[in-house]
């Protein structure tokens, strides 16, 4: 039977991790790459890289980054932060990643999801989906761009279903309320997008501790859970993790 | 696990096909990092020397199979399997050796009797299968060696293959329907799982791969056990 994926989520800018790491031994904590080979032997699912570079070279950096992290990394990963372009699509998955992720652009131009997934399969196409409570929309939540800035008055499940049928493969859904808060994932709205659409879910924004993915895959029928704060800061370890999913009666892929 | 100790260091070149169908940076990556000698190639004159093909592959059988044909690489991998080396074929690689595809009722190269079926979606089976789940061998195969009944590998396609033969079956998966997820015979042995991004395991099949001499002694079916 398929396995819950855990996916850990890394912030790159400028080529450099942006969150303080704490790691052990030898890892440089601000190289990616290093710190994707640790969560790699950890037994991590898959990773996501999130590139907020926001200078002229973000396209080069960018591109370096994945490269390197194929090269040393034998499990998917996917990349995302401001791709806009069936183009920039093309380069980031040349360089060795398994998808690429769109956000903000698909909200503006719908069309990118249908391009890139005629021109590379919908597997490889990731919708970033942020979503903030708003009782006025039938769901209950609103779809928000440009890091949760900007309202786009779209339900959330509009937009899911919507982005289903331009030819996305999968959706990270991000509350946008619970982002940052450790208090646990947005169960109620994981669990409404998740039987909206019949592709892949993944949780993400609020894991502080393994209860929260138990919660996320038991009671919400997330098919992955994103974490970041939880691995960063050495509090837990993706093998930790895992032992703790296993114990409560979660199927995921032991190293 | 140790590449140096796979014997494949001195071995003969392995080429990998390129048609066109989705990046193959992930498949050199891989064979890069074990040490194996290889080239990557559209050409099916450049298959003359390989001791071995890889046939991988993201994407959709119809823009496969129309490149397959265009560049003659179709016809090249069925000389190649003719001669009785040996050929690795990885998601589509295991999908358009089949006769047909219901991906766009796809007319596919015939090298396998069968056909290749779409997952049905529905009671909460969400189509791509995306992600890790397990290979139950039901053979015993040279590149199965060293990894355990039922290793997880990760697997993103919505089709799946479906023998004629049952005997051709090497490995069988669970996701709704039990479905054959390791085709082997003689020197062909095919994954719809990308052994290239299944960790660890996944490059001890690719070694082994490299290693094997395209040779398989194929015994009745038994349960395999390579613990």
């Amino acid at each position: 039977m398929l396995e819950k994926r855990v996916i850990v989520c890394l912030d790159v800018k400028d080529g450099r991790t942006t969150k303080g790491i704490r790691f052990k031994d030898n890892v440089d904590v601000g190289d990616p790459v290093a710190m994707a080979q640790a969560y790699y032997e950890q037994g991590v699912d898959e990773l996501v890289f999130y590139d907020i570079t926001a200078s002229a070279e973000r396209r080069a950096i960018r591109i370096d980054t994945v490269r390197r992290v194929a090269e040393n990394i034998f499990i998917p990963f996917s990349v995302g932060g401001g791709i806009s372009t069936v183009e920039e699509m093309r380069e980031v998955l040349l360089a060795g990643a398994e998808k690429v992720s769109v956000n903000s652009a698909a909200v503006r131009k719908p069309d990118i999801i249908a391009g890139g997934a005629a021109l590379y399969g919908s597997q490889c196409i990731v919708l970033g989906m942020d979503v903030a409570r708003d009782s006025a929309k039938p769901s209950g939540y609103e779809v928000v761009i440009d890091g949760g800035r900007t309202r786009t008055g779209l339900d959330c499940l509009d937009w899911a279903r919507k982005a289903e049928s331009l030819g996305a493969g999968e959706i990270v859904l991000n509350s946008i309320d619970a982002d940052g808060t450790r208090d646990g994932y947005e169960l109620t709205v994981t669990r409404l997008v998740s039987r909206a659409v019949g592709i892949p879910v993944v949780a993400s924004g609020g894991a502080g501790k393994p209860e929260h993915l138990v919660s996320v895959f038991k009671d919400a029928g997330a098919d992955a859970a994103l974490i970041a704060s939880m691995v960063h800061y050495g509090e837990w370890t993706v093998g930790g993790i895992k032992d703790h999913l296993i114990r409560s009666g979660i199927h995921v892929r032991t190293a | 696990m140790s590449p140096e100790s796979a014997g494949y260091r001195d071995a003969g070149i392995t080429a990998v096909l390129d048609y066109g169908a989705g990046n193959l940076t992930s498949v050199e990556n891989a064979l890069r990092h074990l040490g194996a000698r290889f080239r990557t190639t559209n050409d099916p004159a450049l298959l003359a020397d390989a001791e071995g093909v890889i046939f991988p592959g993201v994407g959709e059988a119809a823009a496969s199979m129309a490149v397959l044909e265009k560049t003659g690489l179709g016809e090249g991998l069925r000389s190649f399997l003719a001669t009785g080396r040996k050929v690795l074929g990885i998601c589509i690689g295991c999908q358009v050796i089949f006769d047909r595809s219901e991906e766009r009722d796809t007319t596919c190269l015939g090298l396998v009797p069968g056909a290749v079926r779409r997952f049905t979606r529905g009671a909460g089976l969400k189509v791509p299968h995306m992600g890790w789940n397990a290979m139950h061998f039901t053979r015993a195969h040279p590149v199965f060696v060293g990894i355990p009944q039922d290793t997880r590998f990760y697997f993103v396609h919505s089709y799946y293959p479906d023998p004629v033969d049952p005997e051709m079956i090497a490995a069988v998966t669970e996701y709704g329907i039990t479905f054959p997820s390791c085709i082997a015979r003689g020197n062909l042995v095919a994954f719809q799982c990308h052994v290239e991004k299944s960790g660890p395991f996944g490059l001890k099949l690719l070694s082994n791969f490299l290693a094997w001499d395209g040779t398989w002694a194929e015994a009745p079916a038994r349960a395999a056990a390579h613990a």
